[in-house]
């Protein structure tokens, strides 16, 4: 591991007040004429929140975009399963929030551990989201007086979250769906779907196009563009199960890694405390119960380990409701990883219920007594509903069971302020960048941070690209760094399909998935850090000689896909594991055991690492390169949610 | 502790567009009744790729009834037995041991099979690029309690806009009619003010290019609101025959 400090990482913050900052950025930014936004195109990969609402704003502007998902048709990427709700800073409840408190929340929220300027647009540009949303038709829900509803989420105080019933995400996704089927047939937007970003192409110093794989027929494609997009969401699935898409994987951010975009933080993995458990080996992936519940819901394991009875049996004064007891102020609605860690703590001293042990109750008995059974229904009777189908068992009637997983990744490409990675021309937006979560997100910020960087912060900062860039226009498909990328994807396919082994890439994803699970998971320490590492290395080391990819290449081959992921996961879970043990310190989603409070808090150590670690790819391993965090506007403080 | 259970399946394979299909027959071991519909799918092809052979190739993503990626014929039923369920979040206590389900992919003119069990669905995007969104760009839009909308209609508009394009609709129907689809997003935004503006343009261009795609028109059998996982009503067939006979008046 070789460090660089500060270097090459220019953030590209603006002068001036934290407050002024993005409207001082606004009125000097450059700006392209509406003639020639029209000679420029720009590659979105990914059709998500934040690549939807970008290649439909863009568009709208002018620009030629070309756009990318993986799935059979846009409006089925993976924003659409988020389920509780949109933050925004609206105060209509009149109960106390503000821009000010928005952010404020949000970087307290992430452990101190983001960048102050772009937390504070994000809370600037929140409200403007919903106006937006609402203009497109988004079926918010409504009070009777016909004004917008809204609920809490953890670590806030205020209630400021915008819901559509429990299909937050599907209802803004679709939102920017439609805008973007509004540009497509505007004929600005030429839509590819079903197909997979396999290299990004870095031609004078700057990112220029991108090799896609056609899924249906398997054929290498080039595209040209003045701009690259990734707006390819997070890496959660490295751990095999999580609440992610079967689809979702990291391939099109770790190309961009290897061609130059630097890598940040790759140990923040967000654990969601509310899903379903795990049933059996055969398991495909986890199933979120929306944080939304937890408003209602009060979670809680029996005081007596031995206390067998069935939990409608289970009297109060047997029951434990432990985040009411240990954080009175925030109870059930403390941020995510603190809700996390307590449910392991848990069952780790043997108070898990269930089958496996590995599960707490959450309880909705109390709310329906107090507001009745029908209200329950109208706020959750979709999550309800889901659960049923699942388990079997009925939620209304017996506390739902329920234990982290994984969930989301704060970790990603390294951006500056304008949302642009160290490879010039190559833009990260929503998860797939590291930006404005810190070491652990809020519920209900990943739907305002995609959709604030797709619709209000990439127009300006395109702009400002491309008015100042030099950019020749002779840059055709059959230029060198073209011909050499695709050959590059072209042999990584090859390579898979003769391996020919005796174990499919399922197989070697679940053993990867295990030993993140284990070591990179709720709980880091030294010994299993280095230990994952080791295993990490064998498992490549095995992948490469065993697997076993079956049909051809020339065809839909959904193994062959997969079998590609997993080896970039495996490559990332080294990063990560590295990553991780280099930060010797308790931040957020990263725990290392070694740093804790005597009450088992996690312990920050601001001296040291109040940075984010941003990796470059080097043929002799990761070197890494610092951004230090200066904190100007706010005060970290030991976040207490007592 | 889980019931196992021996689960057969006659499966449709098909090697691409062109190509016969037919019925092959699989035994499945150790299925559970926890299992999803999908998991058996994913044991079956873990089992095939041991053996050397081809796995069922089979459209799925989120795994969670929401993004409308999977769809199977099970047992001669769109999404399967149990009502209101997208076939992903079909669980095996839905069958008894050693059953024996057929799985085939939709089958309809407009969703041509690609391979096995996975068809094209993009004649539904090229529906919604027809007209199916508020023609607003960003920037601009007005305060979002600016315009109050009643309570009943925002949840009836969120009731349609729950549509998540899986095509149920279509593979249930005896004409193979996206007339569910199509009325679902048009009666989403026929409700709210900012949707009615452009009502009857968008309802006329959109059930023009359901024509257009070769799928075939509504004769009232519902057999799409039986199975759509989401539940959406047929009323908002007649919505959407209301508002194209109104723009048919309008010239």
């Amino acid at each position: 591991m070789q460090t660089v400090s500060n270097g090459r990482l220019d953030a590209k913050v603006p002068a001036g007040r934290l407050q002024d900052k993005w409207d001082a950025y606004k009125g000097v930014v450059r700006l392209v004429s509406p003639a020639n936004k029209r000679k420029y195109t720009i590659l979105v990969v990914g059709t998500g929140l934040a690549g939807a609402s970008a290649a439909a704003t863009l568009a709208a502007l002018g620009y030629n975009i070309k756009s990318f998902c993986i799935q059979d048709s846009a409006r089925r990427a993976h924003s659409i399963a988020a389920q509780g709700g949109i933050n925004a800073a609206k105060n209509y409840p009149n109960d106390g929030d503000s821009i000010w408190r928005l952010f404020y929340d949000t970087i307290k929220g992430g452990d101190y551990r983001a960048r102050e300027a772009n937390v504070y647009r994000l809370a600037q540009v929140s409200s403007n989201i919903i106006d937006q949303a609402v203009a497109q038709g988004v079926p918010f829900a409504r009070e009777y007086g016909g004004m917008l509803d809204n609920r809490s989420f953890g670590g806030a105080q205020v209630s400021r979250t915008f819901y559509a019933r429990g299909q937050t995400g599907q209802q803004l996704l679709l939102g920017a769906y439609q805008a973007l089927s509004q540009q497509i047939a505007a004929g600005r937007v030429s839509m590819l779907p079903r197909r997979e970003m396999l290299d990004l192409v870095v031609t004078g110093g700057c990112a220029r196009g991108i090799i896609t794989r056609d899924l249906v027929t398997g054929e290498m494609e080039r595209h040209v563009g003045d701009a690259v997009l990734l707006c390819t969401g997070g890496y959660g699935n490295a751990y095999y199960l999580s609440t992610n898409a079967k689809n979702s994987n990291v391939t099109a951010a770790w190309r961009c890694y290897k061609r130059g975009a630097f890598f940040a933080n790759p140990c923040y993995t967000q654990i969601h405390p509310t899903c379903i458990p795990v049933s059996g080996s055969y398991q495909s992936k986890l199933t979120l119960m929306s944080e939304s519940l937890r408003n209602d819901g009060r979670v809680w394991v029996p005081t007596d380990p031995a206390d067998q009875r069935a939990p409608e049996a289970i009297p109060e004064e047997d029951r434990d409701y432990y985040l009411e007891r240990r954080y009175p102020s925030f109870g059930n609605l403390v941020p995510r990883d603190v809700a996390s860690r307590a449910a392991k703590k848990e069952c780790d001293e043997g108070r898990g219920v269930g089958e496996t042990r590995l599960a707490v109750y959450l309880d909705f008995s109390e709310a329906m007594r107090r507001l009745g059974e029908q209200a329950i229904r109208e706020r959750y009777g979709n999550l309800f509903e889901m659960y049923e189908r699942i388990t079997g068992d009925n939620p209304y009637g017996t506390p739902m069971r329920i234990y982290p997983a994984v969930h989301y990744t704060m970790g990603g490409l390294w951006v500056d302020y304008e949302l642009q990675s160290t490879v010039p021309g190559l833009f990260v937006l929503g998860e797939a960048n590291f930006s404005d979560h810190g070491a652990n997100r809020l519920g209900a910020s990943a739907l305002m941070q995609g959709l604030a960087d797709g619709y209000f912060v990439i127009p300006y900062t395109m702009g400002a690209y491309i008015a100042g860039a030099d950019l020749p226009a002779d840059v055709s498909d059959d230029d060198p760094a073209f011909l050499e990328a695709e050959a590059d994807a072209r042999v990584r396919i090859d390579r898979l399909s003769t391996v020919q082994g005796d174990k499919t890439p399922t197989e070697f994803h679940r053993e990867l998935g295990a030993i993140l699970w284990n070591h990179v998971g709720m709980s880091r320490t030294r010994e299993g850090l280095q230990e994952a590492a080791r295993t990490i290395a064998n498992l490549k080391e095995e992948f490469w000689a065993r697997v076993r990819v079956p049909g051809t290449s020339d065809t839909l081959n959904k193994n062959l896909e997969f079998a590609g992921r997993v080896a970039d996961f495996m490559e990332l879970g080294e990063l990560m594991a590295c990553d991780a043990l280099r930060r010797e310190e308790s931040c957020g989603g990263h725990f290392r055991e070694e740093h804790q409070t005597l009450e088992g808090e996690a312990l920050r150590h601001d001296d040291e690492f109040a940075d984010v670690a941003a990796w470059e790819f080097t043929e002799n391993g990761p070197k890494m390169h610092l951004e230090k965090l200066s904190f100007e506007f706010v005060k970290p403080t030991t976040r207490s949610y007592k | 502790m889980a019931k196992q259970m021996t689960i057969h399946l006659r499966v449709w394979r098909q090697a691409g567009p062109e190509a016969p299909g037919r019925l092959v027959d699989y035994t499945v071991t150790e299925a559970n009744e926890h299992m999803s519909f999908l998991e058996l799918l994913d044991v079956l092809n873990e089992q095939l790729i041991g053996k050397g052979q081809d796995p069922v190739e089979f459209d799925s993503d989120c795994r969670e009834g929401i993004c409308g990626s999977c769809g199977l014929m099970v047992g001669g039923i769109a999404h399967g037995p149990q009502r209101r369920t997208a076939v992903c979040q079909l669980h095996m206590r839905s069958f008894k041991d050693g059953d024996t389900i057929t799985v085939e992919p939709w089958r309809a003119r407009a969703f041509p099979i690609i391979r096995d069990l996975v068809v094209d669905r993009s004649a539904f995007d090229r529906i919604i690029v027809a007209g199916g969104y508020v023609s607003v760009t960003t920037g601009g839009a007005p305060d979002a309690n600016a315009l109050p909308i009643r309570k009943h209609e925002a949840d009836e508009a969120m009731d349609y806009a729950a549509c998540i394009g899986c095509g149920a609709c279509v593979a249930a129907c005896p004409n193979g009619s996206a007339s569910l689809f199509t009325a679902a997003k048009i009666a989403h935004l026929e409700l709210l003010p900012q949707g009615r503006v452009e009502s009857e343009r968008r309802t006329m261009a959109m059930v023009d290019q359901m024509a257009a795609e070769g799928f075939g028109d509504c004769s009232n059998h519902a057999e799409c609101e039986a199975v759509c996982p989401k539940g959406i009503s047929v009323a908002g067939i007649a919505r959407m025959r209301r508002a194209y006979m109104k723009g048919v008046f309008a010239g």
